[in-house]
């Protein structure tokens, strides 16, 4: 169990507030300029500022390993997230 | 701090200096129209008067709470403002706390100073399995900690009101939301009666009644004050005044959030509508009025906060709440007052 949420590092490969992968897939990098992102289903990194900014006012809703949906509980001093597969975070 | 007409420069200020600060009478639905529709020149004015409103029919002390949520998310009802409406897709998953760590919870809550804890579940009404859970908890909790225990578990029957007083809650919360006009936009599965209903059977049985509202949604400042208006009838003993979080995968979650000026004119109204009323700070004045609209707010009618996190989103850190009543002079209110 981590003592701190992850939040968005380059280790953490999925945004803990939208679920949604931070970088653009490999197949989306390597495709010609016309296919690459269009605000669609997977955001590249910098969509996620606003999330980020989110963040500070709530608890992860995914986990930022493999973007499930996380169980939440809130406390009035702080608060856990559960992963069923990467276990507890909690701050 | 002295009050002074001469910084009023508005009639409808005049008249609730006169009506609200001196005699101690609420303001009527029209009259807080004409609070809600001031121009941002005369806010200040009214914010002042909404403070001396307080302090003259309520005293100086802030009423400290926290709250927790026993039974997260699942929820039958549709709320359009609500993450944990099971109807809806939100992220927000469906969660049970076990009873140490909401005795935990309630330790660190008394620990701020802190005089009210409040348990609340995402449900309809109570279930035998969640009144007995309920009896357990407010058992544990007295045995480890002082502090008051409120509830806020949806619409009651009246055995369960009775259960409730007779464990000793202290304080029942539900919330009107908003205007009767308003309630059918914002939810369907059940109606405004049934809530009132509510409420009443609370009052009755002795409970101190805890009934707010929820602003931002895309009501009308005539709604707004209706809205007050219907609180004010109620005559409730506390009032938790809610600001707009949109919330992923709810059908308001495109809602603007509320202008911070709109959210003080509010607060002066609601303080001129309830003279005597706690008048709390809930969830989404960080998003709404940020740091600085906070001690607006303080400074203009309200007279309690909830202290640390919500039930689903954060709050701002406790100590910078605590903090801010030292740096305002305002004493926390004891738990022998509050008896």
């Amino acid at each position: 169990m981590s003592t701190q949420s992850q939040r968005h590092t380059a280790e953490t490969p999925y945004c803990e507030l939208c679920g949604l992968p931070l970088q653009p897939s490999s197949r989306q990098k390597d495709a010609p300029k016309e296919e690459k992102y269009d605000g669609g289903d997977a955001p590249p990194s910098y969509q996620h500022s606003r999330c980020a900014d989110l963040l500070q006012l709530e608890p992860p809703r995914y986990c930022a390993s493999c973007g499930r949906r996380l169980k939440v509980q809130v406390s009035p001093m702080g608060w856990w997230a559960s992963c069923a597969r990467h276990g507890m975070n909690a701050r | 701090m002295t009050f002074s007409p001469n910084h009023l420069g508005h009639p409808i200020l005049e008249t609730a200096r006169q009506q609200v600060l001196e005699m101690g009478i609420g303001l009527t639905e029209e009259q807080l129209l004409d609070v809600l529709r001031l121009p941002d020149a005369a806010l200040p004015a009214a914010l002042e008067l909404a403070h001396q409103v307080r302090l003259r029919h309520c005293g100086e002390d802030v009423e400290v709470e926290g709250i927790i949520s026993i039974k997260t998310g699942g929820c039958p009802e549709d709320c359009h403002f609500c993450s944990q409406s099971g109807v809806f897709d939100s992220p927000v998953r469906g969660v049970w706390l076990d009873i140490p760590e909401l005795v935990r919870a309630a330790k660190d809550t008394a620990a701020t100073g802190a005089t009210e804890f409040c348990i609340v579940a995402a449900v309809r009404g109570p279930d035998i399995k969640l009144m007995n859970q309920i009896k357990f908890a407010i058992d544990r909790i007295r045995q480890e900690v002082d502090i008051n225990i409120a509830c806020s578990l949806g619409m009651l029957t009246q055995k369960q009101v009775d259960q409730l007083a007779s464990w000793g809650v202290h304080r029942y919360n539900h919330n009107l939301e908003t205007a009767r006009s308003y309630f059918p936009h914002v939810v369907t599965t059940h109606t405004y009666e049934e809530r009132l209903e509510t409420c009443a059977m609370v009052k009755d049985a002795g409970m101190e009644l805890c009934c707010g509202a929820l602003i931002g949604m895309g009501e009308t400042l005539e709604q707004r004050a209706e809205l007050a208006a219907q609180l004010a009838a109620l005559e409730p003993h506390e009032v938790p005044l809610n600001f707009l979080n949109p919330r992923p995968g709810t059908p308001l979650e495109k809602q603007e959030i509320m202008d911070g000026k709109d959210a003080l004119r509010a607060i002066a109204a609601f303080r001129l509508a309830m003279p005597r009323t706690v008048l709390r700070y809930a969830g989404g004045r960080e998003l709404t009025l940020g740091d600085l609209g906070t001690r607006g707010g303080l400074l203009g009618g309200i007279n309690a906060v909830i202290v640390g996190n919500y039930l689903t989103t954060l709050g701002r850190p406790a100590a910078a709440d605590l903090d801010l009543l030292v740096d305002l002079n305002m004493p926390i209110k004891e738990l022998q007052k509050t008896l």
